[in-house]
C-alpha cells in the first residue's frame, strides 16, 4: 500500500524533496506564479514581508530613539553641554578660577560676564563652561570604569554559576552593604583628591549595580537554546561570554549606564560641594559649594551651576528612558 | 431547528492587517464544532471574538448572535454577563490561566459568586460538585490545592470545572490538548464529549490537531489566511477533501495508520508557508496550490455549497484537480 | 556497525528538596545509518537522555561510547572535537538562535571554532549548506527575527550540519511548526540523512511522525526505556501496556469517540513508584509489578521489553 502511495498521486501535488535547488531559486513572479508553482515553493511570507524591513532593520532602535521627543530633548541638551565642554578652552582660555571683575557682579549687570561674578570676582559662565568638562568627564569615565569592573564580574558570576558565583555575589554584597556615600568620602579622604581619585572612587562605588545586573541577565541568557547549541557546537567560554551572551545582555545594561553617568555627575558634585573635590579644577559642584555661604544675597552662585546639573541629570534620564523604550520591545516581536 | 450561535461574515483587523477576513458558520445547542487551521488562519483571533475578548484596538465587523441576541455591539460591561454565564472558554495553557496564589476552590467560588447570587458554602459545594463532574478524584480534599501543587492535566479539568461552573450554553476550546501528553489529551477530549452530551452544550473545538478533529468533532470548518475554506461532517472531509488546502494538510501528515515510512518516499508538502496580506485580489491558497490556475488571482473564491451540508470555497470541480486518489491520501 | 553505545547511563538533577533521576539506568545503542526515536510524555526524561549523552548535561554514572571512544571520559579539549560529530537540532526555532546574529554569523562560526577553511572556503560552505537546506540565496545576511518557524529551523538545520557530524541529535525538531511545514522539514532531514549519510536520535512525542520517520524505537516512561524494537514490528505487535496505551491514544479517524485507553497521571519523578514503575497506571498490575522491577527480555528479533506480563 505504501509503496502504491507515493505513485498514485499526482506529479502536480508532489514536491518532492532532492528538489532544492528549486528551493533557492529566487521566487518567480506572479505571471509566472501562475504556471510554475507546481514545481517551486513559494517565497515564505514572513521573509518576503521582512525584506523591506531587513534594509532599514538594523537601524530600527535608532529610528524608534529618534521618533521618541523627549528623547531627542535629552540628546539636545547633552549634545550642547558636550559641545561647550569642549570647545571651553576656545571660549574662555586662562584658568576660570583666576580673579577676572569686582565680586559679585549680578547676572546682566555687565555685558562682559553675563552671568555675573562670585565672592572673588570669577567669572561665574566660565566657571559652568568649565565646570563641564571635569562633570561630564567623571561622569563618563567612572562610569565606564564600573561598567567594565561590573560587566567583568557579573558576566564570570552569571555565567559559571557554582561557587565562582557565590563568592562573587558575597563581594558584591560587602560593597553594596556599605552606605556607597560614605565609602567614597573614605576612599576620597585617604588618597588626594585629584579628578583622578575622584572618577576612581566612584567607579568603584557603581560597579556593584552593574554586576548585580549583568549576573541576573547572563544566568537568564545562559539557558537559552541558542546558548545551548553553541555548546553543542563547541565553543570556547570566551566565544559564548562575548559573542552569544553578551550582545544579548547588553540593552538593560545600556539603559542603566545613562543614568550612572548621571549618578556620577551629582556624586562628583556632592564632592566637591563638601570640599573633598580637586581644588585646583572648577566644578559644578565646588562653585555651589563656594556659593553656599552667600545664598542669601547672592542665590544666583547656587542657583546657576545647580541648573546646569539638574539638566544635564535630566537629558541623562530622558535619553535613558528613550534608549529602554527602543532597545526593549524588540524582543516582543520575536514570539509570535 | 435554530442554531444557538450565528455568525455571519465576523472580520477583525489591526491597523493595516487583516487577519480574519469574514467568517460566517453557526453552532447548534450540544454539537462539536471544530474549527481547524494553522497559525495564522485566524482561528484564534474568530474564538476571542466570540467571547468579547479581542484587544480594544481591534476593528471587528459583522455579527454574532447568541440564542437570537445580537451580541456584536455589546459594551464591556454587558460582555462580562455573557463570559462564563453562557460563553465559557478553556485556554491551551492551564498553568498561566490559574492564578497561582488562589486555590483552585477559591477560583471557582468566584466564578460561580460573580454569576449567582449564592453564599460560600453553598458556591463551595457546587465547587466540589464540579471538581466531580471533571473526574478529579478526592474532589473534596483536592479544593484546597494550589495550581501548582496538580498536574498539567488536573489543571486542564479545573480550567474546565471553571469554563462549565454556570451551565454556559457554549464552551470554546482554544487548543485545549495541545500542551498535554497523548495520553492525557485523550482523557480530556472524552471528557469534554461527556460534559457536552450531559449539559446539553455546544462546544467549539479550536485545534491543529486533525486526527483529534477526525475522531470528536460532529462537524468541521477548515479555515485559512482569515477565511473557512471548507467546512462539513469530520468523515466526508477526510475521506474527499475537496479544497487544496484541506487536501494537501492530509496528504501532508504522515499516515501511521497504513504504515507509511520515509524508507518509501517522501511525505507531500505545501509549499512555502501561510500568505496573508490585505490587498490580495484572488485566493490566498493560490501561491501554494497545485492547482492555482490564472482565475484564481482574478477574486477571492466564494464559500459554495458542494453537497448536503458540505461547503469548500474553491472554484474547480474534482476533476480539475491534479489526478489525486484520494483513496491514496486517505489510505483506504 | 555500532556508532553509539550506552551503558547504564544515569542522569540525576538537583530539583528543590530532592533529587531526580530523569535518566535512570538506561542502555541503548545506535548503528551507523540508523534512526532511533525516543517516544515518551513530558517529563519522562527523554531530552535529558539526548542531552546526557552528548554531555550538554553531565551525567551521573554509565558510559557513553562513540566509535570506540568513551564520551564520558573525555576531557574538555577532547569533548570539543566530538562535537564535530555529533550534533544536535532544538526543538523551539525561536529560542535556538542567536537574535543578535545574521544567518551567515551564526553558520560561519562552528567553522571558524573549529578550523575549517580559510574566509573564502568558509563562505562556500555556508552558502552550499543553505541552499542545500532550501534557504534562499538572500537569507545570509538577514536576522533570524525576520523568518518564519520552517525557515527558522532550516537555519537550526543548517548549523547543525555544517560541520558534517555522523551522529544527530533531534530534539522534537517538528513539533512546534505547522503541520504544512512539519512534512517539509522531515522530507528534509530524510534527504540530509541520504546526502550526508547520517544517522538520527530522533526524541519525539508524536507518535504518528515516529511512525513514518524512524527505524527502530525507544519507548520511555520515567527515566527508563520499557520497550525497544524496529517501528513496523512496534506498531504491529506491541507489548508493554504503557506502549499500547499510548499507541491506542493517538487520535485516529477510525476510532471514533474511542475510549481513553488509560487513566490517570505520570506520577512524580521525584518519588517514582516502587516496583515498575507504570504499575499506578497499569491494567495488568499485581503485586508482584509494585514488588519488583521487571528486567527486559526479548519479545522477538531486536524487540525487548521490560514488563513481567507482556504477551
Amino acid at each position: 500500500m505504501t509503496s502504491s502511495q507515493s505513485t498514485a498521486l499526482s506529479p502536480s501535488l508532489l514536491v518532492a524533496v532532492g528538489r532544492s535547488t528549486e528551493i533557492a531559486s529566487p521566487p518567480p513572479d506572479a505571471a509566472e506564479a501562475e504556471k510554475e508553482w507546481s514545481y517551486t515553493r513559494a517565497p515564505d511570507a514572513l521573509s518576503a514581508r521582512s525584506a523591506y524591513q531587513s534594509r532599514r532593520g538594523l537601524r530600527r532602535e535608532i529610528r524608534i530613539f529618534l521618533t521618541n521627543p523627549n528623547a531627542i530633548v535629552g540628546v539636545l541638551f547633552l549634545a550642547s553641554v558636550v559641545v561647550t565642554a569642549l570647545l571651553a578652552p576656545l571660549l574662555y582660555p586662562g584658568d576660570p578660577l583666576e580673579m577676572v571683575s569686582r565680586p559679585f557682579l549680578w547676572p546682566g549687570q555687565n555685558a562682559d560676564y553675563p552671568l555675573g561674578t562670585d565672592s572673588m570676582g570669577r567669572d561665574v559662565l566660565a566657571g559652568i563652561v568649565h565646570g563641564a568638562r571635569i562633570s561630564l568627564t567623571v561622569g563618563i569615565v567612572a562610569t565606564a570604569l564600573g561598567l567594565t569592573i561590573g560587566i567583568g564580574i557579573g558576566a564570570v558570576a552569571g555565567y559559571f554559576g557554582g561557587w565562582v558565583d557565590e563568592v562573587l555575589v558575597k563581594i558584591i554584597e560587602i560593597f553594596q552593604t556599605l552606605p556607597n556615600f560614605v565609602l567614597l568620602v573614605v576612599l576620597v579622604a585617604i588618597a588626594q583628591p585629584t579628578v583622578t581619585t575622584v572618577t576612581a572612587a566612584i567607579g568603584i562605588i557603581t560597579w556593584p549595580t552593574v554586576a548585580r545586573l549583568t549576573r541576573a541577565e547572563f544566568r537568564a541568557i545562559r539557558e537559552k537554546d541558542y546558548v545551548l547549541a553553541a555548546r553543542s557546537l563547541g565553543y570556547g567560554h570566551a566565544r559564548i561570554v562575548f559573542a552569544e551572551i553578551l550582545p544579548n545582555a547588553l540593552p538593560p545594561i545600556i539603559v542603566t549606564s545613562s543614568v550612572m553617568v548621571a549618578g556620577a555627575i551629582l556624586m562628583e558634585a556632592a564632592l566637591s560641594f563638601m570640599g573633598l573635590g580637586d581644588p585646583n579644577r572648577v566644578s559644578w559642584g565646588s562653585m555651589i559649594g563656594s556659593g553656599r555661604d552667600v545664598i542669601r544675597t547672592a542665590w544666583y552662585l547656587t542657583a546657576l551651576p545647580g541648573l546646569a546639573i539638574v539638566f544635564t541629570v535630566i537629558s541623562l534620564n530622558l535619553i535613558s528612558d528613550g534608549l529602554n523604550d527602543a532597545l526593549n520591545p524588540r524582543f516582543s516581536e520575536e514570539r509570535r | 431547528m435554530t442554531p444557538l450561535m450565528e455568525v455571519h461574515d465576523f472580520a477583525v483587523g489591526f491597523g493595516s492587517a487583516q487577519p480574519v477576513k469574514g467568517v460566517s458558520f453557526d453552532v447548534t445547542a450540544g454539537e462539536m464544532l471544530a474549527i481547524v487551521g494553522e497559525s495564522g488562519s485566524g482561528k484564534s483571533l474568530t474564538a476571542l471574538g466570540l467571547i468579547g475578548l479581542l484587544p480594544s484596538h481591534a476593528r471587528k465587523t459583522g455579527s454574532i448572535r447568541l440564542a437570537g441576541r445580537d451580541l456584536s455591539d455589546l459594551s464591556e460591561r454587558q460582555w462580562r454577563s455573557i463570559r462564563g454565564r453562557e460563553i465559557g472558554m478553556i485556554f491551551q495553557e492551564p498553568m498561566t490561566s490559574l492564578n497561582p496564589v488562589l486555590t483552585v476552590g477559591e477560583q471557582i467560588v468566584e466564578v460561580l459568586r460573580i454569576h449567582d447570587k449564592i453564599d460560600r458554602r453553598s458556591a463551595r459545594k457546587r465547587a466540589i460538585e464540579l471538581l466531580d463532574l471533571v473526574n478529579i478524584p478526592e474532589a473534596g480534599r483536592r479544593i484546597d490545592d494550589y495550581p501548582h501543587q496538580l498536574s498539567g492535566g488536573m489543571r486542564q479539568r479545573v480550567m474546565i470545572a471553571i469554563g462549565v461552573a454556570c451551565n454556559p450554553k457554549l464552551l470554546i476550546a482554544d487548543e485545549a490538548t495541545t500542551a498535554l501528553d497523548v495520553t492525557i489529551q485523550a482523557q480530556i477530549l472524552q471528557l469534554l464529549d461527556n460534559l457536552r452530551l450531559n449539559l446539553n452544550m455546544a462546544v467549539i473545538l479550536i485545534t491543529h490537531d486533525l486526527g483529534i478533529v477526525a475522531q470528536w468533532a460532529d462537524r468541521v470548518m477548515v479555515m485559512y489566511a482569515g477565511r473557512k475554506v471548507e467546512e462539513g461532517l469530520p468523515q466526508p472531509v477526510f475521506e474527499h477533501p475537496y479544497h487544496p488546502y484541506t487536501r494537501g494538510l492530509l496528504a501532508a501528515s504522515p499516515r501511521a495508520e497504513v504504515g507509511q515510512h520515509y524508507r518509501d518516499g517522501p511525505l507531500l508538502e505545501i509549499p512555502g508557508s501561510i500568505v496573508s496580506s490585505l490587498h490580495e485580489k484572488g485566493c490566498a491558497f493560490r501561491p501554494r496550490c497545485p492547482d492555482a490556475r490564472a482565475s484564481c488571482g482574478q477574486a477571492v473564491p466564494p464559500i459554495k455549497l458542494i453537497s448536503d451540508g458540505r461547503y469548500a470555497a474553491c472554484p474547480l470541480v474534482p476533476s480539475q484537480f491534479g489526478r489525486v486518489s484520494h483513496d491514496a491520501l486517505v489510505g483506504a | 556497525m555500532t556508532l553509539l553505545s550506552v551503558h547504564n547511563l544515569s542522569t540525576q538533577y538537583s530539583a528543590g528538596r530532592g533529587t531526580v533521576r530523569a535518566v535512570d539506568d538506561v542502555s541503548l545503542e545506535i548503528e551507523t545509518g540508523e534512526t532511533v526515536a525516543l517516544v515518551g510524555e513530558s517529563g519522562c526524561g527523554k531530552s535529558s537522555l539526548g542531552k546526557s549523552l552528548m554531555r550538554l548535561v553531565e551525567p551521573t554514572s554509565g558510559q557513553v561510547t562513540f566509535k570506540g571512544s568513551d564520551v564520558t571520559a573525555m576531557s574538555a579539549r577532547e569533548l570539543r572535537g566530538l562535537r564535530q560529530r555529533i550534533q544536535m537540532i532544538f526543538q523551539d526555532p525561536f529560542a535556538s538562535l542567536n537574535p543578535r546574529q545574521t544567518v551567515r554569523a551564526i553558520l560561519t562560526a562552528p567553522l571558524k571554532v573549529h578550523g575549517i577553511g580559510d574566509g573564502k572556503r568558509r563562505r562556500e560552505i555556508v552558502e552550499k549548506i543553505a541552499e542545500q537546506v532550501g534557504l534562499p540565496p538572500d537569507s545570509l545576511d538577514r536576522y533570524p527575527h525576520e523568518f518564519s518557524g520552517g525557515q527558522r529551523q532550516r537555519i537550526g538545520i543548517a548549523r547543525a550540519l555544517i560541520l558534517e557530524p555522523e551522529l544527530v541529535v533531534c530534539d522534537e525538531p517538528v513539533s512546534a511548526l505547522d503541520l504544512s511545514i512539519q512534512a517539509q522539514i522531515l522530507n528534509l532531514l530524510v534527504e540530509m540523512k541520504q546526502r550526508l549519510s547520517l544517522s538520527y536520535l530522533f526524541v519525539s512525542h508524536d507518535l504518528s511522525v515516529v511512525r513514518y520517520f524512524s527505524d527502530r524505537v525507544l519507548v520511555m516512561y520515567l527515566g527508563k526505556i520499557v520497550e525497544s524494537a524496529p517501528t513496523a514490528a512496534l506498531w504491529a505487535s506491541p507489548a508493554h501496556p504503557y506502549t499500547r496505551a499510548l499507541l491506542a491514544a493517538v487520535p485516529d479517524p477510525a476510532k471514533r469517540k474511542h475510549a481513553a485507553p488509560i487513566s490517570g497521571d505520570l506520577p512524580s519523578p521525584h518519588n517514582p513508584p516502587s516496583g515498575c514503575r507504570f504499575h499506578t497506571r497499569c491494567p495488568l498490575a499485581t503485586d508482584l509489578c509494585r514488588a519488583e522491577a521487571p528486567r527486559y527480555r526479548s519479545f522477538g528479533e531486536n524487540h525487548t521489553v521490560a514488563c513481567h506480563y507482556a504477551q
